[in-house]
């Protein structure tokens, strides 16, 4: 790299151009367009709506998230307006995030393979740049029972479906759970069953009770964690994941410096989730995360954010 | 509008998990309305809130009425609040917070004469201002008060403002106490009257617009109380965001610059 040239941050997932590799993760912020506007004028190069699914959603009765010693807490329960809502908001933050040169990534959820392919038809008339497919939430299992991506043929099923569906309107990620016992095994199947892109790990299933109350705090009782506490994890999971399949991975979890992008990049992710950092300075989170990326990569003599990529491996 | 999200303040909140708190004092200040007294005490700034959690039942925000100790003044407009009302003196909740952005007062006063702040409360949502006109009391400013309500019933904490040393000016709509009219038009009145340095009000939506109104008019910085349905309480889930803007963490009070 010249002196004086400070490193360039844009990538491409899927094909899109991203200004930074920062992703504001689904659950976090996603919920309206100005909100997601603000991310991406904070430095996020891609924003994550809230997942939607065919029908509005009330989700689960508060408490729904905390933030415990190490992270977060989470049990929201897939609020959402539903599809119809959703697709104007995206048509919203579309416009609002053009003149920013960000993404948008619609996320969806569903309850069968039938309407995972129905929600993500109608999402990707809104013109969304990417489109996520969220088979790994922990905080439905009573309603949805097993999610899809404990399942490498289920994870398939429903991957095909959705890229029929969508008919190449946008590149499909698939966002797979930590929960299950070979996640390498389930990315392979839904690389195999068409998916353009691999977001992981979502949350990890987890609990905190009060010993006065002496019950679980979250209504919901269980809940996924996020945050400091799991990017170790994360960043193993990123690294397998590499290993195991060629289509890019959004490495997700527990991010919230710029040495813990660095970190997630080396480990192989083309871009990196951001979410329950967040809670740190607000929205502006970003910012320092992008700045403090750009800063490093210049100490480690990077002029371009896939010349780090899966060096970890080497 | 970068600048003005940029211009934001934001510090890591201090939200813990909830702490438990047992009611020591109760006082009904209305048929609809009770002050809960708690054996906790927090470091917090008037107009921050707490997340008051029932187990079983629910969490919701509540605006500060004091923090040494904690004081909430709650109404009750559904189930969550219904079963608060059945709490007694030794009764458990759990509270969560401080959190959000609460008011500033305008520098420092000059002391002589003494510079005048105007409080505008609608309703319940006078109960939060009693912890700002404590605060700005002490550090030299003085302060009128409007309470607004529908009716002579509806009018809470009248006299703990006046012992506070509070100018105080009731307004009722249907004049079954202090004047007839609603809190805007009382607060034109004090503003026609005398000089002030900054409005400062909490109450509904409405309310807030036409005090927004005001301040415009007579080149005024506003502070305004926004109450929303929320979740985390901290600014990550979004689900009490308005225009970008999110009433928990950027929030509740939100600060309208003086037009120049």
């Amino acid at each position: 790299m010249k002196a004086g040239t400070s490193p360039s941050l844009a990538v491409e997932l899927c094909g899109v151009q991203l200004p930074t590799p920062l992703v504001l993760a689904s659950g976090i912020l996603g919920t309206e367009a100005e909100l997601m506007a603000r991310v991406a004028r904070s430095g996020a190069g891609a924003v994550t709506a809230k997942s939607c699914s065919l029908e509005s959603r009330a989700g689960h009765p508060n408490p729904t998230v905390l933030a415990w010693e190490h992270g977060l807490i989470n049990a929201v329960g897939l609020a959402n307006p539903g599809v119809e809502a959703e697709v104007e908001e995206l048509v919203r933050t579309k416009e609002l995030l053009r003149p920013l040169g960000a993404a948008l990534v619609a996320s969806v959820f569903a309850d069968t393979v039938e309407n995972f392919a129905r929600v993500a038809a109608r999402v990707a008339g809104a013109g969304p740049d990417l489109i996520e497919v969220n088979i790994s939430c922990p905080n439905v299992h009573d309603e949805f029972g097993t999610p899809f991506a404990a399942d490498a043929a289920a994870a398939a099923e429903v991957t095909a479906a959705v890229k029929d569906a969508v008919a190449g309107q946008a590149p499909v990620l698939v966002k797979l759970s930590p929960n299950v016992a070979d996640i390498a095994a389930i990315a392979r199947a839904v690389e195999r069953a068409g998916a353009d892109g691999i977001t992981a790990i979502n949350t990890l299933a987890g609990m905190v009770i009060d010993v006065h109350a002496r019950r679980p705090i979250l209504a919901n009782r269980t809940g996924g964690l996020s945050g400091p506490a799991i990017r170790p994890l994360a960043v193993r999971c990123v690294y397998d994941l590499y290993r195991a399949v060629s289509i890019p991975i959004v490495g997700t979890g527990g991010v919230s410096s710029g040495r813990d992008a660095v970190e997630m990049i080396m480990a192989g992710a083309t871009a990196v989730g951001v979410g329950s950092a967040v809670y740190d300075e607000g929205p502006e989170t970003f910012r320092r995360i992008r700045d403090e990326m750009a800063a490093l990569m210049d100490d480690l003599g990077y002029g371009r954010v896939q010349e780090m990529r899966g060096v970890a491996h080497q | 509008v970068t600048d003005y999200f940029a211009e934001l303040t934001s510090t890591r909140p201090k939200a813990s998990l909830p702490r438990k708190a047992r009611i020591v004092g109760l006082k009904d200040e209305s048929p609809q309305v009770r002050t809960l007294v708690l054996d906790l005490s927090l470091e917090a700034e008037p107009g921050q809130f707490v997340m008051a959690w029932l187990p079983g039942v629910d969490e919701k925000p509540f605006s500060l009425v004091h923090a040494v100790p904690v004081v909430l003044t709650i109404a009750r407009v559904g189930p969550f609040t219904a079963a608060v009302h059945t709490l007694g003196i030794g009764d458990r909740l759990w509270i969560r917070g401080p959190l959000g952005q609460g008011f500033t007062l305008p520098g420092s006063p000059i002391p002589d004469p003494r510079p005048s702040i105007l409080l505008v409360g609608g309703g319940y949502g006078v109960a939060p201002l009693h912890f700002l006109a404590e605060r700005a009391l002490a550090a030299g400013w003085a302060v009128s008060m409007v309470i607004g309500a529908r009716t002579a019933i509806d009018v809470v904490f009248a006299e703990r403002f006046a012992v506070l040393g509070a100018r105080v000016v009731v307004i009722t709509e249907d004049g079954s106490l202090g004047q007839r009219g609603v809190a805007t038009d009382a607060a034109r009145r004090l503003l026609g009257e005398a000089d002030y340095q900054g409005l400062y009000a909490c109450g509904p939506e409405p309310m807030l617009a036409a005090v927004e109104e005001l301040a415009r008019d007579h080149s005024l910085p506003a502070q305004l109380s926004y109450e929303r349905y929320m979740r985390c309480g901290f600014g990550v889930c979004g689900s009490c965001v308005q225009a970008g803007w999110l009433v928990c963490r950027d929030g509740p009070v939100r600060h309208v610059k003086r037009e120049t």
